[in-house]
C-alpha cells in the first residue's frame, strides 16, 4: 500500500491539468466534479496510508517512498522521495479531507463565476504543491512545495484582481504584498537549506537527523533562527504577519483553505519535521516561544476591534498559529500538531459559515455592524458558525479546548509569564469569538436592508460544513488527556516531550482553562446582548468614549460591564490600537513600503545615470578601471 | 640595449594618450583614432616583452600576437567607420554626444 | 611547423570547423540566389549547419580533454558552454526569420554573422591561449556589432550598434593592454604556461595583478558587470530583439567560459588576490542590477538588467573558483539560455502585435493573458524560472552556484545573492502581474487592433525554451551530469 502514496499527488496534478486543458468543455459541474472527486482519491489514498502505516511496528512507523533521483551533483543528493511517518500522513489526511469539503463547498460559492475553471485549477495545484510541501522527504522537495503553496496562495488571493475596496485596496495588491512578504520568509528557507547542506552534508531529514550530533550549538542556533524566519514568513507570525488580513481578498474557500486550514500552518509543520534540530537550539526555540506567545496575543487584540467577520477570523487565525508557534517553541510538537488539526477544522468552518453569511447577505456584506439577528434568516450557519466559534473560544468538550489546553500545559512547565499570556489570549478568544456570533446572529437586525435581503445557502454549502461541526465537536477525542492516542501516535515521528505533567496538574490546568473560556463568552455576552447594541461603534472609538460619563451611567448596572470596561476592554483597547495602529500599520507596513520606496528610488537615480552617452558610459568604465587597478596595485 | 622599463613607460604614454582622446573626444572618429592608439600601445608592450626575452626567444608569441592584433585593429576600423557613415547617412552628424534616442 | 602537427588533434575544434564551413557555404548560396527569394532557405540552411554543429559537440562529447596546438581544449566546460552558445545559435536564427525587411535583402550577410559569432563565441570556450581568446572575442564582437545595427530603418538599431562599437572597441583596449601584461608576466602566452612560469618563481609577477585587473575590464564589459554595463540596456533596446535574444545569452556564455578558463588555469595561484574584488564586483553587479530593473519600463530594458543581476550570479561561481562552481555556472547558462530567450521571444510575439516598434512597454502587457493566453502563460513561466522559483530550471542554476560558493566559503556572497533573488522577484512578478491581473488602459482601442497571431518559428522556440525550463527543473541531475565543470 505505502508503495503507491505517489498517487496522491497524482490525483491533484491530473485534476489541475484535465481542467486546464478540457475545462472549458466540462462546463461547470464537469470542472467541479474532478477538481473535488480528485481530492477525495488523494483523501483516499491518504486513508489507505495511515491504516498501512497503522499496520507497522509502532516505533518503525515510517516509510520512504522513492520515486526517481531527483538531482545528484557530486556529493549533494536530494531524491524525488515521500517520506510517509505519522506527522506527514496527519497532515495528509488534513490537507485532503478539509481540502475536499472545501472543494466541494467551492462548488457552490463560485458558481456562474466568470473564472470558475481557473479557479479550480489553481485549487488543485495548490493541492499538489502542499502535498509535495509536506510529503518530501528532503529540504529542497520541501522548499518546492513552500513555493509552490505560495504562488497559489498569491495567484487565488489576486483572483478578484480587477476589484478594488475600502477595506482591502486593489485586490491584486493583496496577492502581491503576500507573496513578496513571504519572500523574506523564503529567504530565511533558503539559507537555512545551504547551512544545513555544508554543516550536515545531507538534505534528507533522515539523514540529517542522524547527523544532526556533529552540529555546534551555534550551527544549530544559526539554522534553526533562519528556520524561524521562514516560518514567520510562512505561518504569518512576528513580525511578518501583515499578510495574512490582507489575504481575505480571494475567495473565502481560499482563505479556509489555504490561509487558515493548511497553507499557513506549514511553518509550524516545517518546525515539528526539524524538532531534532531544534532540540540541539534551545536559545531558537525559546525565541520561537515567545514570538509565538506575543503574536497569539497581539493578534487576538486587534481581533477583538475588527468589524469585517473575515478580518476577525483572519487575525483569529494569526493568533492561534501564534499558539501553535508557542506549542513548537516549548517542544510540544505533538500537541502543537494536534492543534494544528483541530483548528483546520474549526477554522475552515468558520470560514465556510462566513462565506455562507457573506453569499447571504445582499452585496457580499461583511461588516458585522450591519448584521444582527441573522440567526432568523439562516438558522443553519447560525449553528454551524456557533460551533466553530465554540471550538475556537475553547469550550470545554469542544475540540479548541483540548489541543489548547495540551499546548498551555507544556508552556506551564517551560516559563510562566508566557502561560499567563496564553491564558490570557485565551480568554480574549473567547471574547472576540462570540462577539462575532452575538453582533452577527443574535441580538436585533441593525441594517434593516441587510437583513431583509438575507438568506440561506444551499445545500451544497452547508453539508460539507456539517462534517467539519462534527469534526469540530469532537476532533478532541482524537487526543483525550490521559488516553493519549494522536499525541502518542506523533511521538514517532517528532519524538517523545521531555516533559511529562502529571494528572493532577493537567486537570488543574483543564479546569483554569474552562473557567477562562467560559468567563470569556460571559463577558462578550453582557458586552454584546445584554448591553446598547450599538457597542462596536463605541469600542473602536477607543477608551476616550467608554468611560465618558454617559457610558457609565448607562451600564452602572451591569457589574460585569464595568469590570470589563475598566480593567480589559480599557488597556486592551489601548494596547490593541496601539498594535493595530502603531506595530501592524504603522512600523511594520511602514517599514515594509520603506525598503521598497528606498529600493525603488535607488533604482530610479541608477537609472538616472544611464543618460544614454558614450562618454558618460566610457567615464564609467573608465573609474572602473581605475577602481580596479588601485585594488590590484596598491591593495594587492 | 634600451632597457625594458623604458618601452613599457613609453606604451604607457601612448596608452593615455589614446585614452585621453576616447574619454574626451566627442567626435566618434576621434574616438575610434584614441582607441587604435591604445591598441598600438598594447604592440609595443608585447614586442618589447618578446625582445627582452621573457620567453624564449625562438617562441615569436610577441611578435605574432602584435600582428594578429594590428590585423584585428584594421577589421575593426572597417566595421567601426561602416557604422560611423551609417550614422552619419541617419543624423547627419557623428557626435557621439546627439546619439541619445536610447537611455534612462 | 611540421604540417602534420595542423591535423593532429584538430578532432577538438570539429564544430567550429563545421560551422565555418557551413557559413561559406552559406556565402556562396547567398551569391547564387536571385534577387528577394531564398531568404527562407538560407535561413534552413543556417540551423541545418547549427545543428550539424550540435551533432559534431555530441561526437566528441566524453573524449579525454585534448589540446590543439596548444590554442584549444576540448573539456567538459568547453563542450557544454559550446551547447549552449549552438543553441542560443539556433533559437536566434529561428527568431531572426521574417523579423525584419532587411533580413529578406541582405539575409546571406545576416546569418553568415550570426554564424560567425557563434564560431567566435565557441572558440572563446575552447581557448587556452591569450591570443586565441582575444581573437575570439574579437570574431563575435565584431559580428555582434554588425548584428545589432541590421535593422537599419531604425534609427535606434544604428545608434545601439554605434555605442556597443565604440564602448566594446575601447573595453578591448584595456584587455589587449592586460593580455600584454600577463604575457610579460608569464613570458608565454599559453595558460598553463605561465601558470607554470609563476608558479615556479620565474617571470615578473609584479605584472600579474595589473595584468588582470585590464582583462577584467574586458572580461566585464562583455558580460557587464557593473560599472562596465552601461551599454547594455541600450544595446539590448535597440538591437533588433532576436539578435538580442541571441547575444543576451550567447556573450554570457562564451566571455564566461573563457574567463573562467583563463582564471582558473592561468592563475589559479593568484586566487586570493583575485577573489575579492571579483566578489565585490558580484554584489555591485547583482544590486545595480536588480534595483535599476525595479523602475524600467521598457520590457527589453528591464530583461537587460535582470541579464546584468544574472551576470552577477555567475560570477559568485568564479569567485569560489572551484571546478564544481564551474559545472554550476555551466548549468546556470544552460538554463539562463532557455528561460532568457523564451521571455525575448515572447517580447518579439508582442512586437508583433503592437506595431514592430522593436520594444514593448511593460504598460502594453496589461491584459495579455487574454489575448494570448499560451505565449503569457510561458512568459509567466520564464519570469518565476529567472526569479528563481523552483522547480523550474532558473530555481536550480542559481542553487548549484550558491552551493558550490557556500562550500567554498564565500557564505557571506551567498547571503546577499539570496537577498538580491528576493528583490528581483518584484519586477518579475510585475510582468505576471500586469499580463493576467490588469485591464489594458485603453481597451476600446486595443480591441479595434487587429490580432496578430505570433510567427509559427516563436511558437516553436517558446514552446521548446517551456518544456526544457520545465524538464531541466525537474530532472536537473541529468542535466548537471551532462554539464561538465573545467578539467571534466
Amino acid at each position: 500500500m505505502l508503495e503507491l502514496a505517489w498517487l496522491i499527488l497524482v490525483f491533484p496534478a491530473l485534476g489541475a491539468l484535465v481542467n486546464l486543458f478540457v475545462g472549458d468543455r466540462l462546463g461547470e459541474r464537469g470542472i467541479h466534479v474532478v477538481a473535488s472527486g480528485m481530492v477525495v482519491l488523494s483523501f483516499v489514498v491518504s486513508l489507505g496510508l495511515f491504516f498501512g502505516l497503522a499496520g507497522l511496528d509502532e516505533h518503525h512507523r515510517t516509510a520512504t517512498v522513492h520515486l526517481w533521483d531527483w538531482i545528484t551533483v557530486g556529493s549533494f543528493h536530494a531524491p524525488a522521495a515521500l517520506l510517509i511517518d505519522p506527522l506527514s500522513v496527519t497532515m495528509a489526511l488534513v490537507v485532503t479531507g478539509v481540502g475536499a469539503l472545501i472543494h466541494i463547498y467551492a462548488g457552490g460559492y463560485m458558481h456562474g463565476e466568470q473564472n470558475f475553471q481557473r479557479f479550480f485549477v489553481y485549487l488543485n495545484f495548490f493541492i499538489l504543491a502542499m502535498l509535495v510541501l509536506i510529503l518530501s522527504n528532503n529540504f529542497v522537495g520541501m522548499f518546492v512545495g513552500w513555493e509552490g503553496v505560495g504562488l497559489a496562495s498569491y495567484l487565488l488571493i489576486g483572483f478578484y484582481f480587477d476589484r478594488h475596496d475600502e477595506s482591502y485596496g486593489h485586490y491584486a495588491d493583496a496577492g502581491k504584498k503576500a507573496f513578496l512578504v513571504n519572500r523574506i520568509g523564503d529567504f530565511g528557507m533558503l539559507l537555512a537549506v545551504f547551512l544545513i547542506w555544508t554543516s550536515v552534508g545531507s538534505v534528507v531529514f533522515e539523514e540529517v537527523h542522524h547527523g544532526a550530533g556533529a552540529l555546534t550549538a551555534g550551527a544549530a542556533t544559526a539554522i534553526c533562527l533562519l528556520l524561524l524566519l521562514a516560518a514567520t514568513g510562512k505561518s504569518a507570525q512576528l513580525p511578518l504577519f501583515v499578510w495574512l488580513p490582507d489575504a481575505m481578498a480571494g475567495p473565502t474557500p481560499v482563505s479556509a483553505l489555504i490561509h487558515a486550514a493548511t497553507m499557513v500552518t506549514a511553518g509550524i509543520y516545517m518546525v515539528a519535521r526539524t524538532h531534532f534540530l531544534w532540540e540541539l537550539a534551545p536559545v531558537a526555540g525559546g525565541l520561537a516561544a515567545w514570538v509565538g506567545g506575543l503574536t497569539a496575543l497581539m493578534a487576538a487584540t486587534i481581533a477583538l476591534t475588527q468589524v469585517d467577520l473575515k478580518k476577525i477570523l483572519a487575525y483569529s487565525t494569526i493568533s492561534q498559529l501564534g499558539y501553535m508557534m508557542l506549542g513548537v517553541g516549548v517542544g510540544a510538537y505533538a500537541f502543537a500538531i494536534f492543534h494544528l488539526v483541530t483548528h483546520a477544522f474549526f477554522k475552515a468552518l468558520l470560514f465556510l459559515a462566513a462565506g455562507n453569511v457573506m453569499h447571504g447577505l445582499p452585496g457580499g456584506e461583511l461588516d458585522i455592524r450591519k448584521m444582527g439577528n441573522l440567526r432568523a434568516k439562516m438558522p443553519t450557519t447560525f449553528w454551524l458558525f456557533l460551533i466553530g466559534a465554540s471550538a475556537l473560544a475553547g469550550l470545554p468538550i469542544f475540540s479548541g479546548f483540548f489541543s489548547k489546553d495540551g499546548i498551555l500545559l507544556h508552556v506551564a512547565n517551560f516559563n510562566i509569564p508566557l502561560y499567563l499570556i496564553g491564558l490570557f489570549t485565551a480568554l480574549l478568544t473567547a471574547i472576540y469569538s462570540f462577539r462575532a456570533v452575538f453582533m452577527a446572529f443574535l441580538g436585533e437586525a441593525r441594517d434593516q436592508h441587510v437583513h431583509d435581503h438575507a438568506h440561506e445557502s444551499p445545500a451544497v454549502m452547508t453539508r460539507p460544513l456539517w462534517v467539519l461541526a462534527f469534526l469540530a465537536v469532537v476532533g478532541g477525542a482524537l487526543n483525550l488527556p490521559v488516553l493519549l492516542t494522536m499525541e502518542h501516535y506523533l511521538e514517532a515521528a517528532v519524538g517523545a516531550p521531555a516533559f511529562h505533567p502529571n494528572v493532577t496538574m493537567e486537570f488543574v490546568l483543564l479546569a483554569v482553562s474552562a473557567v477562562v473560556a467560559v468567563a470569556g463568552v460571559g463577558l462578550a455576552y453582557g458586552r454584546y446582548v445584554k448591553g446598547p447594541s450599538t457597542g462596536v461603534g463605541r469600542i473602536s472609538g477607543g477608551v476616550a468614549r467608554l468611560v465618558s460619563p454617559l457610558e457609565l451611567v448607562a451600564r452602572n448596572k451591569w457589574y460585569v460591564d464595568e469590570f470589563y470596561a475598566a480593567w480589559i476592554v480599557g488597556p486592551l483597547l489601548g494596547l490593541s490600537v496601539w498594535f493595530n495602529q502603531v506595530v501592524d500599520q504603522g512600523v511594520v507596513d511602514r517599514a515594509v513600503n520603506l525598503v521598497g520606496q528606498v529600493s525603488l528610488s535607488l533604482g530610479g537615480n541608477l537609472r538616472k545615470m544611464h543618460n544614454g552617452l558614450v562618454p558618460t558610459y566610457a567615464l564609467s568604465l573608465f573609474c572602473g578601471v581605475v577602481a580596479l587597478l588601485l585594488w590590484f596595485v596598491i591593495g594587492g | 640595449m634600451v632597457p625594458l622599463s623604458w618601452y613599457l613607460m613609453l606604451a604607457a604614454f601612448l596608452f593615455s594618450c589614446g585614452l585621453y582622446g576616447a574619454l574626451a573626444r566627442r567626435n566618434a572618429i576621434a574616438m575610434l583614432m584614441g582607441i587604435e592608439l591604445m591598441l598600438n600601445a598594447a604592440n609595443i608592450n608585447l614586442v618589447a616583452f618578446w625582445r627582452h626575452g621573457v620567453g624564449p626567444m625562438e617562441d615569436l608569441t610577441g611578435q605574432a600576437f602584435a600582428v594578429l592584433i594590428i590585423g584585428l585593429a584594421a577589421a575593426e576600423a572597417a566595421v567601426g567607420l561602416a557604422l560611423i557613415i551609417a550614422v552619419y547617412r541617419e543624423r547627419r552628424t557623428i557626435d557621439v554626444d546627439e546619439l541619445d534616442l536610447l537611455s534612462g | 611547423m611540421d604540417t602534420a602537427l595542423l591535423f593532429d588533434n584538430a578532432v577538438v575544434l570539429l564544430p567550429e570547423l563545421v560551422l565555418a564551413v557551413g557559413v561559406m557555404v552559406l556565402m556562396m548560396v547567398d551569391i547564387g540566389r536571385r534577387g528577394q527569394n531564398g531568404s527562407q532557405l538560407l535561413a534552413g540552411l543556417s540551423v541545418a549547419i547549427l545543428l550539424l554543429g550540435i551533432g559534431a559537440s555530441v561526437m566528441i562529447w566524453g573524449r579525454a580533454p585534448v589540446e590543439y596546438l596548444d590554442g584549444a581544449i576540448s573539456d567538459g566546460f568547453a563542450l557544454s558552454v559550446r551547447l549552449v552558445i549552438l543553441i542560443a545559435g539556433v533559437l536566434g536564427v529561428l527568431l531572426s526569420r521574417n523579423w525584419f525587411p532587411a533580413i529578406e535583402r541582405q539575409g546571406g550577410a545576416f546569418y553568415s554573422l550570426h554564424l560567425l559569432a557563434v564560431i567566435g563565441m565557441m572558440l572563446m570556450g575552447t581557448a587556452t591561449n591569450l591570443i586565441v581568446l582575444f581573437i575570439a572575442l574579437e570574431i563575435f564582437s565584431l559580428a555582434l556589432y554588425i548584428l545589432s545595427g541590421f535593422y537599419r530603418e531604425n534609427a535606434r538599431s544604428i545608434e545601439a550598434a554605434m555605442k556597443y562599437f565604440l564602448l566594446g572597441a575601447f573595453a578591448s583596449t584595456f584587455f589587449v593592454y592586460g593580455c600584454a601584461l600577463l604575457y610579460g608576466a608569464g613570458g608565454s602566452s599559453k595558460f598553463t604556461q605561465i601558470h607554470e612560469t609563476l608558479a615556479t618563481g620565474g617571470g615578473n609577477p609584479s605584472l600579474v595583478l595589473p595584468g588582470i585587473a585590464l582583462l577584467l575590464v574586458g572580461f566585464g564589459f562583455k558580460v557587464s558587470l557593473v560599472p562596465f554595463h552601461m551599454w547594455t540596456p541600450d544595446v539590448y533596446q535597440g538591437a533588433p530583439t532576436p539578435v538580442t535574444a541571441f547575444m543576451s545569452v550567447g556573450t554570457k556564455a562564451a566571455a564566461f567560459a573563457g574567463f573562467f578558463r583563463l582564471m582558473m588555469t592561468a592563475l589559479p595561484s593568484f586566487h586570493d588576490q583575485w577573489a575579492m574584488p571579483l566578489a565585490i564586483l558580484a554584489v555591485l553587479t547583482m544590486t545595480v542590477g536588480n534595483l535599476t530593473a525595479l523602475r524600467q519600463s521598457s520590457v527589453k530594458r528591464m530583461l537587460a538588467y535582470s541579464g546584468i543581476a544574472h551576470a552577477g550570479n555567475i560570477l559568485i561561481a568564479l569567485v569560489a573558483g572551484t571546478a564544481a562552481a564551474s559545472s554550476a555556472a555551466a548549468f546556470y547558462l544552460f538554463a539562463y539560455a532557455f528561460m532568457n530567450i523564451g521571455a525575448f521571444t515572447v517580447t518579439i510575439a508582442l512586437e508583433r502585435q503592437y506595431g514592430n516598434e522593436n520594444d514593448v512597454e511593460q504598460s502594453r502587457l496589461a491584459g495579455a493573458a487574454e489575448r494570448f493566453p499560451v505565449l503569457a502563460a510561458a512568459m509567466a513561466i520564464f519570469m518565476l524560472s529567472l526569479s528563481g522559483i523552483p522547480p523550474l530550471a532558473g530555481f536550480f542554476g542559481k542553487f548549484l552556484v550558491f552551493k558550490a560558493a557556500v562550500e567554498a566559503g564565500w557564505a557571506w556572497l551567498v547571503v546577499i545573492g539570496v537577498l538580491n533573488s528576493a528583490v528581483s522577484a518584484y519586477y518579475y512578478l510585475r510582468i505576471v502581474v500586469a499580463m493576467y491581473f490588469q485591464q489594458p488602459e485603453q481597451a476600446g482601442d486595443e480591441k479595434e487592433q487587429p490580432f496578430v497571431p505570433a510567427s509559427r518559428s516563436s511558437v516553436f522556440v517558446v514552446v521548446v525554451s517551456v518544456l526544457a525550463v520545465v524538464v531541466i527543473g525537474l530532472q536537473p541531475g541529468l542535466w548537471a551530469d551532462l554539464l561538465r565543470g573545467l578539467g571534466q
